[in-house]
């Protein structure tokens, strides 16, 4: 790792001032960051640590609408009762990204903030229409996710939490790479008062993506079966020695229909 | 240069690093406490899994300056002077081991899994629980015996203690 200089966060005030400091970065968790920056791929002067601000943290749940802190970790996102009784689909996905020790640290705002295109978060935000609040505006997922690790986020701009309405139904299914458990293909599926949304991680050549096909054909009936014969485009797959792009459209249809058989349930 | 303060197996250490110290380098380096141990460097093997402030994390992961102001327990704060801690007594007994190196966070894992289930471990648990941390030698088996036997050994000590207290 290249030399940096580490700042401790008080506030989102004093997280913004700090990120002015040369090529400075946020971090919070840094599973991700961290081993980036001792792989050399990651070098920021300033490391801006916001993972101990309390107004960051923790999971509400108000009604239908639930609102989780950007610094929440996976643990406590797959552990709150209330979100596992408001939205148990996004519980489930946090418990299924990496593993134990990984989940104690790692954030739901950094991973949608990096927007890995193999990452589980994503593909949640996008299908469940989830809002994500920054220190400086609202941004709707559709227009959040830019393609692989970009977003909408300006410089200075910090994700401070993401807000959503819990929908009547909600699954996620992952198939995952069983060495780095990335997804090689994760769906999530939402019914809700706005219809049918499915968003899908890991397979896509531009990053998380909706999977239209696959919504046309469930808002006509939100069953497994709805989904038989309907696939979507190959050609904007990604491809790689995990798995090639035929495979991972074949995948995308697989997981949607176990997520809504998952759904249903 | 940050000047770092925790507390580690229970006492008050400080020390000025370098912001880019690893808490695992930290540990070992600064501390001596070498019963961590560094494996695979890329957060996959979990050799160097600790506990900070009472969860198991990876500290190759973590800078020291992160863990700053946390309670930090290692391999070596888990006994209790001579008598080993149940998970070790379990390991021991089960020969959860073979050359030994992924040994000590496979221990902190293990707490710290038998800690979140009061409730009680079965085998599918205690096995995708361990997907964080890598053993080249026992094929696993053995290592999830001793946790199994580790759990239901404090359950059952746990349980003797709230009679005690009734």
């Amino acid at each position: 790792m290249y030399s940096v200089n580490y700042h401790r966060a008080s506030s989102v005030a004093d997280a913004a001032k700090l990120l002015k400091s040369g090529d400075a970065k946020l971090v919070s968790g840094g599973m991700t960051l961290i081993p980036a920056m001792k792989t050399r791929l990651a070098a920021p002067s300033d490391l801006v640590d916001v993972s101990r601000i309390e107004a960051l943290k923790g999971v509400k749940v108000s009604g239908k609408t639930v609102t989780i802190g950007a610094a929440t970790t996976h643990f406590e996102v797959a552990s709150d009762e209330k979100l596992k009784k408001a939205c148990p689909a996004l519980a489930h996905l946090a418990s299924l990204i990496g593993d134990p020790a990984v989940r104690h640290r790692g954030t739901i705002g950094g991973s949608i903030a990096n927007n890995d295109p193999a990452a589980d978060y994503p593909a949640a935000m996008l299908a469940l229409g989830a809002t994500i609040v920054t220190n400086k505006r609202e941004i709707a997922a559709d227009k959040f996710f830019k393609g692989l690790f970009e977003t909408a986020l300006k410089d200075g701009e910090i994700v401070t939490a993401v807000t959503f309405a819990a929908p009547a139904k909600a699954a996620y299914e992952k198939f995952r790479n069983p060495a780095s458990r990335y997804a090689v293909v994760g769906v999530f599926v939402a019914s809700g008062k706005d219809g049918v949304r499915v968003a899908v991680t890991g397979a896509g050549d531009d990053g998380v993506f909706r999977a239209k096909p696959l919504e046309a054909a469930l808002a006509k009936k939100f069953d497994a079966s709805a989904l038989d014969g309907v696939k979507v485009p190959v050609g904007s797959m990604m491809s790689d020695i995990h798995a090639s792009a035929d495979y991972r459209a074949h995948l995308v249809t697989v997981m949607a229909k176990r997520a809504v058989a998952a759904a249903n349930r | 240069m940050s000047q770092v303060s925790l507390t580690v197996n229970g006492r008050q250490v400080s020390g000025a690093v370098e912001d880019r110290t690893l808490l695992v380098h930290f540990l070992r380096e600064h501390l001596g406490l070498t019963g961590t141990h560094v494996g695979c460097d890329t957060s996959q093997c979990g050799a160097c899994v600790v506990h900070v402030d009472g969860k198991a994390v990876k500290s190759c992961s973590m800078l020291a300056a992160q863990a700053s102001g946390s309670t930090v327990v290692t391999i070596e704060g888990l006994a209790d002077g001579a008598d080993l801690h149940p998970v070790q007594a379990a390991f021991k007994e089960h020969h959860g081991l073979q050359c030994g190196f992924c040994t000590p966070g496979m221990i902190m894992t293990a707490t710290d899994m038998i800690r979140r289930h009061p409730e009680g471990l079965d085998e599918t648990t205690v096995r995708a629980e361990l997907e964080g941390n890598i053993c080249r030698c026992t094929g696993y088996h053995n290592i999830v015996k001793a946790i199994l036997a580790a759990s239901a050994a404090m359950g059952k000590a746990a349980k003797g203690k709230a009679k005690k207290a009734a």
